[in-house]
């Protein structure tokens, strides 16, 4: 048994203090921060521009008041159209905007004019299309003299508010689905990336254990299922250690870059809240607070202890395949190469239907794949967060625990004979006469 | 007579459809340095996993210093496989240090039998030397203490000069000799013949899985001698005194013959000198080892 943690050890040593390791874990977290900074400052840079617009009010709509924006400045002109033209070099503006008279107040459609000399960006068109349509709006009550208030009241805000119909069934709210989605689309993520990146790390280092012969020197010393497994067991360290840091470095550097650069938040609110049905500062309020807690009121702590639960039974059932595979292939990387894929298929798979499964958590595709231990660890998960039923919870546990334990198992067979063969066609058929080979 | 320090008793091994030992017997004298010699191919490898347990035989077994075969047994077990490498990445110290504990060494007695081979060899620079940074004679070095450093009873060391310089070579070679008369008993395999005749004393060769010929070096050699003596002299030799004997090679002042019985030689002896020829060396011709090989697989 302590050989077996003399192999974790250094398997997990040598990695962690790798040069690439510490590079790669320090700077992800970091170019997060890049990214969040750059695009803040793209944003603030936008804002930056200040502009003056003229504006030639045929119709009166505005009555000559009009708010002016943080960098964006109105003025309305009485000179003529053709004037503000051949003037247009000395004087100061970015572009005149014409709106026509209303001929019919009850058209629903108007073209207003904007003469520059470069196309308006995208920010000041919604902003000023919006609001001349407000204004006219206001305008065209009062011309056709409706009343404000019974306008108003046409429009109602329709909220939908889940209530369990018994005891038992769940209190949700409206937001549920989205944090659900949140979570399971995180885990899904980790998983593939988890399986991939450390799966492979633990394939290349017994190939590695192969073509430089190390490995007839350890299996001297100790049996291969205990190399394995603790190679195994000592990357997965490594990848775990690398996803702690990142779950605390990540939110903390973005914290911490959001406020050093306070500003940019605040000018992609206001942006956000520009944009044709975009929500004013209150309701966003809400729904971050809304959001905030329904956060909290997820079951942590049952979501935590399944979420490592899937992470470790879904490493050791896929790291164990592709340990196996590792040891088959010679040094001929080429013909092994096709055996990895019949282990990155189902974790595509998975990956796929997880997306499908945060739709629709209920389905009988979420339910069974949450349950196939291939799929559970990525699917299973994302169904978290919308409390299956226990059973079917129980159920996909008990099969992933069993699954990995019997994968790992098995690789172990087809390792301990793949380490000591040369030379040999490596086919699947191959793989599988091995596992029965005598001791 | 002592135990042997091991005892192989009908080994059989298949993979699959063929058979790479079959039927082996043999026993290793404690304390000597012993042949396990036969082309590639053979089953040596094979028999070489069987006993360091790497892998199981499907019949007979194996009494490691007359006890069965177990797992505690590969720490009393040293073994220098002839592919052989090491975690390139790794620093040479940590390395050994790490494959000395999975022998069963505390991390203290590694470190200080380490120490300690390293001083020998003059080594002590290459602790914190990564594996790549050396060149492969100076790997071989390493692998070497690596296969000893645990004090193991048995030590099976497969083509253990295969690309080492001469100086080095002869390293290993007074290693091998000064462990022998530390009483560790030296299982030598290899296909080179010549370094057989200078290291081993008893031999056993291995062909197609099977056990073709097995014994004391010097009692082999009897075996498969042919009667041959070379007689070095001045002068002529007098054609009457040949005719009992076959002439097999003459040459000037040199001739091979054979003879029919191994004490003939004496009475041609006797002979050259009442009549007075000046002879100037007289040899028996023992077959080399080589030559048994040959004739042996051959057949």
């Amino acid at each position: 048994m302590d050989k077996l943690w003399l192999i974790i050890k250094r398997e997990y040593l040598t990695r962690v203090t790798r040069r690439s390791f510490i590079l790669a874990t320090l700077l992800t977290p970091l170019g997060f921060a890049v990214f969040f900074v750059v695009v803040g400052l793209i944003f603030q840079y936008e804002s930056d521009e200040a502009r003056k617009i003229a504006i030639i009010d045929e119709g009166g709509i505005f009555g000559n008041t009009i708010k002016d924006e943080e960098n964006l400045y109105f003025k309305f002109e009485s000179r003529s159209l053709e004037t503000l033209r051949q003037q247009f070099d000395e004087l100061e503006y970015d572009g005149v905007l014409v709106i026509p008279e209303i001929k019919d107040l009850l058209s629903q459609e108007l073209t207003i004019y904007y003469y520059a000399k470069k196309q308006p960006t995208l920010d000041i068109e919604s902003l000023i299309r919006s609001r001349v349509s407000n204004q006219l709006r206001d305008y065209k009550i009062e011309a056709l003299q409706l009343d404000p208030q019974q306008l108003q009241a046409l429009d109602t805000d329709i909220e939908l508010e889940p209530e369990p119909i018994d005891d038992e069934s769940e209190d949700a709210t409206k937001l549920t689905g989205a944090i659900a989605a949140g979570i399971g689309g995180v885990m899904g993520v980790v998983m593939y990336i988890v399986v991939f990146i450390y799966g492979m790390m633990v394939m290349r280092s017994v190939m590695e254990e192969k073509t430089n012969r190390i490995v007839e020197v350890m299996i001297s010393s100790v049996r291969p299922f205990q190399l394995m497994l603790g190679k195994i067991v000592g990357v997965g360290a490594v990848g775990l250690t690398q996803v702690a840091i990142w779950a605390i470095l990540i939110p903390l550097v973005v914290f911490i870059s959001t406020l050093v650069f306070g500003i940019d938040s605040d000018a992609q609110m206001e942006m956000a809240q520009q944009q044709p049905g975009g929500m004013n500062p209150e309701d966003t309020q809400a729904m971050v607070a809304m959001a905030l807690e329904e956060f909290k009121n997820q079951n942590w702590w049952l979501i935590v202890p399944l979420f490592i639960f899937y992470f470790l039974g879904g490493y050791f059932l896929y790291a164990s395949l592709f340990a196996a595979v590792g040891s088959a292939m010679g040094d001929d990387l080429g013909e092994g190469q096709s055996l990895t894929i019949p282990i990155t298929i189902p974790v595509i798979i998975a990956f796929y239907i997880m997306i499908v499964a945060i739709e629709a958590p209920n389905s009988s595709l979420a339910v069974w794949s949450s349950i196939f231990p291939l799929f559970a660890p990525i699917v299973m998960p994302a169904r978290l967060a919308f409390s299956p039923p226990v059973w079917e919870v129980v159920l996909s546990v008990v099969l992933v625990a069993a699954t990995s334990v019997f994968f790992v198992w098995l690789s172990g067979r087809i390792y301990r004979v793949g380490i000591l063969l040369y030379g040999k066609k490596i086919t699947l058929k191959e793989l599988g006469k091995w596992m029965f080979y005598s001791d | 007579m002592a135990t042997p320090i091991l005892d192989l008793r009908n080994i059989v091994k298949a993979y699959e459809k063929q058979i790479a030992v079959n039927r082996v017997s043999f026993e290793v004298p404690r304390g000597s340095i012993f042949g396990l010699l036969g082309p590639n191919g053979a089953g040596k490898t094979s028999l070489i996993r069987i006993i360091t347990t790497i892998t199981r035989a499907d019949e007979g077994e194996v009494f490691l210093d007359g006890e069965k075969l177990n797992s505690r047994h590969p720490e009393q077990i040293g073994y220098m496989p002839e592919e052989r490498g090491l975690y390139r990445k790794m620093k040479v110290g940590a390395h050994l240090t790490y494959l000395a504990r999975l022998k069963g060494l505390s991390a203290r007695d590694a470190k200080d039998k380490i120490g300690a081979w390293f001083e020998k060899f003059g080594i002590q620079d290459w602790w914190d030397k990564k594996v790549e940074e050396l060149s492969k004679g100076m790997q071989q070095k390493i692998q070497f203490i690596t296969t000893v450093v645990h004090e193991p009873k048995l030590l099976i060391l497969d083509e253990p000069f295969s690309g080492l310089d001469p100086v080095n070579t002869n390293l290993i070679k007074s290693e091998i000799h000064e462990l022998r008369d530390k009483g560790v008993s030296i299982i030598f395999s290899t296909h080179r013949m010549e370094q057989v005749e200078e290291i081993c004393e008893h031999i056993v060769l291995i062909n197609r899985g099977e056990n073709v010929l097995e014994g004391r070096v010097a009692d082999v050699k009897d075996k498969f001698k042919e009667n041959l003596f070379q007689v070095d002299y001045r002068g002529e030799l007098p054609a009457d005194l040949l005719s009992p004997v076959s002439v097999i090679e003459q040459q000037p002042e040199r001739i091979v013959i054979q003879v029919q019985d191994e004490r003939d030689s004496n009475a041609f002896l006797q002979q050259l000198l009442n009549r007075g020829v000046q002879v100037t060396a007289f040899n028996e011709i023992l077959p080399t080892l080589n030559d048994i090989f040959i004739r042996q697989v051959s057949n």
